[in-house]
């Protein structure tokens, strides 16, 4: 059992740092690859429905998102507790879909504009009277494609 | 000049690439968003609405109230047998009377198979929860897509997820995916 021998006489030589970086800058090409950056700050609290049925959305530059809930806290005091319409940055009403929905197929090359996908991210306790307001909006604008955000439920 | 330049010290490297590595964990999400996805029906006006009339046989009513239940083909029903009674509407084994009618129809790889003129028809009520609304339409959804897979598993023994884009256009001939939804009223 000489391995485990403890003498003190030989210092063991410290461990060399020099791949570190090359260590760091891999973790930094993963994470680069493999995420997305946040495109706008959440004002409204979200809880997803859970579903079975899903399907990926694969081209993230083709997707514009609507989000509905109740305004975070910090937003209540002016704005209430009831579910708002999130569009950009800011809190918007249901008659803005329209100008959202237009601008977002203007900011996209002729040729995929038909491929557009709105993603509806709503909280599930909502109520369908705004979902349909903003539904009906998007049938107005002809953005049929929709898609409505949910998490994975696992399979009973 | 046979002075040799110094080294430039590479000790700071990790350091940097760290600080980029926290900035990229801050500023970027990693959510793959997934989700539900439909159709929605062109726009049309209030005036040049069609009544097209559909045997009333045909249409698979289920109904969602501001309570969140449901009411299926006229009796309530829980959301966990939704799935079932939606698939035995849309396939209708024993050719029942209660059941939609079917038509013969060429579909390629088939040949003449009689198809499902059934409709499903979903209307909620402006106080449904989302929630529920759209556990209802996800279950519409795996029926429909249950029914497929059935199909293509008898057929070539694979679902049909990995079938090529013609079987599947095939598949969706027999099963289509017509889910309509009437306008909201506010009460049911």
């Amino acid at each position: 059992m000489s391995k485990f021998r403890k003498d003190g006489g030989k210092e063991l030589p410290p461990i060399s740092t020099a791949s570190l970086p090359d260590i760091v800058f891999m973790l930094l090409f993963f994470f680069m690859v493999s995420t997305t950056m946040r495109e706008v700050t959440l004002k409204v609290k979200m809880r997803l429905p859970e579903a079975t049925e899903l399907s990926k959305l694969e081209k993230k530059s083709l997707v514009s998102y609507i989000y509905i809930g109740e305004p975070q806290p910090q937003f209540q005091k002016t704005f209430g507790k009831a579910p708002r319409i999130q569009l950009n940055d800011q809190f918007a009403d249901v008659s803005e879909v329209q100008d959202y929905v237009i601008a977002e197929r203007e900011a996209r090359v002729e040729a995929e504009r038909p491929m557009i996908v709105t993603s509806l991210k709503i909280d599930e306790n909502t109520k369908m009277g705004i979902v349909n307001d903003v539904k009906q909006e998007l049938r107005k604008s002809a953005a049929l494609n929709i898609n409505y955000s949910s998490r994975r439920r696992a399979e009973r | 000049m046979s002075r040799k330049m110094p080294e430039i010290p590479s000790a700071s490297l990790a350091d940097i690439a760290f600080m980029l590595l926290i900035f990229f964990l801050v500023t970027t999400t990693m959510d793959v968003d997934s989700g539900l996805r439909r159709r929605l029906p062109q726009w049309v006006d209030k005036e040049q609405e069609d009544d097209t009339d559909i045997n009333e046989r045909n249409i698979f009513v289920v109904l969602v109230n501001k309570n969140n239940d449901l009411l299926v083909e006229g009796d309530y029903e829980r959301i966990d047998n939704l799935r079932e009674r939606a698939k035995e509407f849309m396939e209708n084994p024993f050719d029942d009377a209660n059941l939609p009618e079917k038509e013969p129809k060429e579909i390629p790889y088939f040949g003449e198979v009689m198809v499902t003129k059934g409709v499903i028809s979903l209307r909620n009520d402006l106080d449904t929860q989302y929630g529920t609304y759209l556990a209802v339409q996800n279950e519409l959804v795996a029926a429909i897509n249950e029914l497929r897979d059935e199909l293509a598993m008898r057929k070539w023994g694979k679902p049909y997820s990995n079938l090529d884009s013609e079987q599947q256009d095939a598949v969706r001939e027999i099963y289509p995916q017509k889910i309509s939804e009437a306008e909201p009223k506010g009460k049911i």
